[in-house]
């Protein structure tokens, strides 16, 4: 009877595993340059805090008044405006997508201002093509707005407007930075690159070529053939991880709250899904494009957009909101981001970490299933 | 010579479709993103939890919190005890926001001082944030106009939004545009970065250098089959637009396909580029992948080309995908003329030159 687990066999296995990864450029480029890469654009690349959004600003009224508001809304920090006596040119920008929006004043303002109980309209024209950005443009064409009432009122000696007001406070966050929160999530999708996508076309591409059966003939045990895939590519995604994090610290300025051992043991059971999910996806498919085409459509694209890191599941309808909860990335989205930002808070973080470990004895589980069949 | 072309076109697209796996992995993908994405991938604030501590107790805060719970961006008004209450709500993500009514607001506000509440928000979902403080401060503003016309006051000056091409935000007319280039994008680089890698992983790359092909009928041999998965995939989103979820194809088709075929061009020629320079499909893949990621990241879809730095966006010309997003937005639901879309056209075609002609270049080095 030969035993079950032996080290050295298993010390073997590892060692081979470990020089295949490293003798191929491509997955070095995959486990070390893509995240860097990956990260630099989550920093720099997506930002959905506009901060230079062009606009538009057709003035039709040239008296004190207009100019007035014009001013106001050039000292916009977040608008850069340029003016037309016209709204035909502007339209036509907005068509092409050169401006995000246009802001008429019309050539009754001034005189409406003048004459008391009237009301003066201002117009303001969005893209709707680019839904979030027109959001924003209506936002601090407001906020101008109400920057310039305030002043207007107060010169008056008129009661300040409005007199309805809110302060808000980010918590975690005080400036609202979206790359606070984009980092962090990203970090997500390099593991699931790594785990899933890497582990599941290394493993194909055994059982296309047939190496595989070749390893399962041999006298080695099953528990023995999983684990020598498990750990090389567990280590490469836990060296990963860790150079991801002095990433977005050091570089990235991203603040870092939370405790290095629970991003150890949120990032290792998180792997456990992506490299379980991985390698049954290859043990099915054993073809190296199917099994990559798998990978990328189970594991990548619901990083992507089911786990809440850049899209709010609230505002999901209620089915996909439910598809959300088998997702592994979003438990690993929530632990990221509050381990990042918010620091250790252990009743967050104890329900993802459950989650993430039964998924993970899940699909490897299944795996050894398919495996063994594969055996017979 | 046409002859030649076309068996080898055929003998690509049998070594696509030809087991049941790989055409359901080529079809399945699509139907399943074009389902679940527009669904999923949305900005919007709805269905939120507010959750608010009201010390005041007044009427002003009682008809706004009222009219929070109307708000569609609030599905669920969470009315907390205390302050700590307020925070672990948020710190436990249980709401997105959460007000405190301080207890002089009502009064304030019937003097005529200015009523302050306060906001906090959780940081890290601050875009959800700043979208639903946005509301927030609407449905105040809403109610001091009402209060102050009822008093015989009009306001001084209000202000009027228009959405064009899409009246609601709604971000369907955001995304299935996007989709028609992302998904043309991502199968594209597959079919041809992985042509080449597969026959010279299985050898049989030298057979087809053997034989009568000269370097440029092999490209186009192997650019005709990616062009003809892409546009299905292409079609079937763009019809999914129309017929499913209802958006009204405003522009004008013929232009889109052009310009969808000069997009699959530009995109084939970098494919077929890196599918040379890779040895195994592996390689190939992943080369692909670590293309089309940031590409797709930095094509305005996610967030806008003019919030990044101004040396990525000069870096970002170089990025066909992000030009051809403009175009289908353009066609789809802008009806935009030729001429407002010519400044995203011809970087296309710029690239599609480069790209191609870099490709013939390789395969005719590989030859020689």
């Amino acid at each position: 009877m030969r035993s079950i687990l032996s080290f050295r066999r298993l010390l073997a296995l590892c060692r081979k595993e470990t020089l295949q990864i490293f003798r191929d450029p491509s997955s070095n480029i995959i486990a070390f340059a893509l995240p860097v890469v990956m990260l630099f654009i989550f920093g720099y690349g997506i930002n959905l805090d506009s901060s230079a959004l062009r606009i538009g600003l057709v003035l039709e009224d040239s008296g004190p008044e207009a100019r007035n508001f014009a001013e106001t809304l050039h000292g916009s920090p977040f608008l850069r405006v340029s003016t037309s006596r016209e709204r035909e040119p502007m339209a036509d920008a907005l068509t092409a997508g050169t401006i995000r929006g246009f802001v008429v004043i019309p050539s009754d303002f001034s005189d409406r201002l003048k004459r008391p109980g009237e009301t003066a309209p201002l117009l303001v024209v969005t893209d709707g093509a680019e839904p979030n950005t027109a959001n924003f443009v209506e936002n601090y064409v407001r906020a101008s707005w109400d920057v310039w009432q305030r002043h207007r009122a107060a010169e008056r000696g008129e009661p300040p407007r409005p007199g309805l007001q809110i302060e808000p406070r980010y918590w975690f966050n005080p400036s609202a930075e979206s790359r606070n929160y984009l980092v962090p999530g990203s970090i997500t999708l390099i593991m699931t690159v790594i785990g899933a996508l890497l582990t599941s076309l290394v493993i194909a591409r055994e059982w296309e070529r047939g190496t595989m059966e070749a390893l399962l003939a041999s006298p080695m045990s099953l528990p023995e053939l999983l684990l020598s895939k498990f750990i090389p590519y567990y280590a490469l995604g836990i060296i990963s991880l860790f150079l991801c994090v002095a990433v977005a610290v050091f570089m990235l300025g991203v603040p870092f709250r939370g405790s290095l051992v629970m991003l150890w043991l949120a990032g290792s059971l998180f792997l456990g899904c992506a490299l379980g999910l991985g390698l049954l996806l290859s043990t099915v498919t054993r073809n190296q494009f199917n099994a990559a085409m798998a990978a990328l459509n189970a594991a990548f694209l619901p990083a992507v957009i089911l786990s809440g890191f850049i899209y709010e599941i609230r505002s999901m309808p209620a089915i996909v909101q439910g598809i959300t909860y088998l997702v592994p990335a979003r438990y690993f989205v929530t632990a990221m981001q509050t381990i990042f930002q918010a620091g250790d808070l252990w009743p967050v973080l104890s329900k993802s970490m459950a989650f993430l470990l039964a998924a993970s004895g899940v699909f490897i589980a299944l795996t050894s299933l398919k495996t063994r069949r594969r055996m017979d | 010579m046409l002859w030649r072309l076309q068996t080898l076109v055929i003998k690509e697209l049998q070594a696509l479709l030809r087991n049941r796996q790989g055409r359901l992995l080529l079809i399945v993908p699509v139907v399943l993103q074009v389902a679940l994405f527009p669904f999923a991938a949305t900005l919007e604030v709805k269905n939120n939890t507010l959750a608010v501590l009201n010390e005041d107790g007044g009427s002003v805060s009682r008809e706004l919190i009222h009219r929070f719970s109307q708000a569609r961006a609030f599905s669920h008004v969470m009315p907390v005890s205390s302050g700590k209450d307020l925070e672990r709500a948020i710190e436990r993500q249980e709401a997105l926001i959460a007000i405190r009514f301080p207890p002089d607001f009502s009064r304030d506000a019937a003097a005529g001082r200015p009523a302050k509440a306060q906001a906090i928000l959780d940081g890290r979902r601050s875009n959800s944030g700043q979208i639903a403080l946005g509301y927030v401060r609407r449905i105040l503003l809403a109610l001091e106009e009402e209060r102050a016309a009822s008093r015989g006051r009009a306001p001084v000056s209000e202000i009027m939004v228009r959405h064009w091409f899409n009246p609601n935000l709604d971000f369907v007319r955001h995304i299935v545009p996007s989709l028609v280039a992302i998904l043309t994008t991502i199968s594209t680089l597959v079919v041809t970065a992985l042509s080449v890698a597969r026959e010279r992983e299985q050898g049989t790359f030298d057979q087809l250098l053997v034989s009568p092909l000269t370097p440029g009928m092999i490209i186009v041999g192997k650019t005709i089959p990616a062009l003809i998965v892409a546009t299905v995939q292409g079609t079937i989103v763009v019809a999914a637009g129309v017929l499913f979820y209802k958006i009204p194809f405003q522009g004008s088709l013929p232009l889109l396909y052009g310009c969808m075929l000069l997009f699959i061009l530009s995109l084939s020629g970098l494919g077929l580029l890196l599918s040379s320079i890779c040895s195994t499909q592996q390689q190939a893949f992943l080369a692909a992948f670590s293309f089309a990621m940031p590409a797709i990241l930095l094509s305005g879809f996610p967030s806008p080309i003019e919030n990044m730095p101004q040396w990525l966006q000069a870096l970002d010309w170089f990025n066909p995908l992000r030009h051809f997003i403009v175009v289908v937005k353009g066609t789809f639901i802008k009806d935009a003329p030729l001429a407002a879309l010519l400044p995203n056209i011809y970087p296309m075609a710029v690239i599609s030159v480069i790209t191609m002609s870099a490709a013939n270049w390789i395969f005719g080095k590989r030859l020689g």
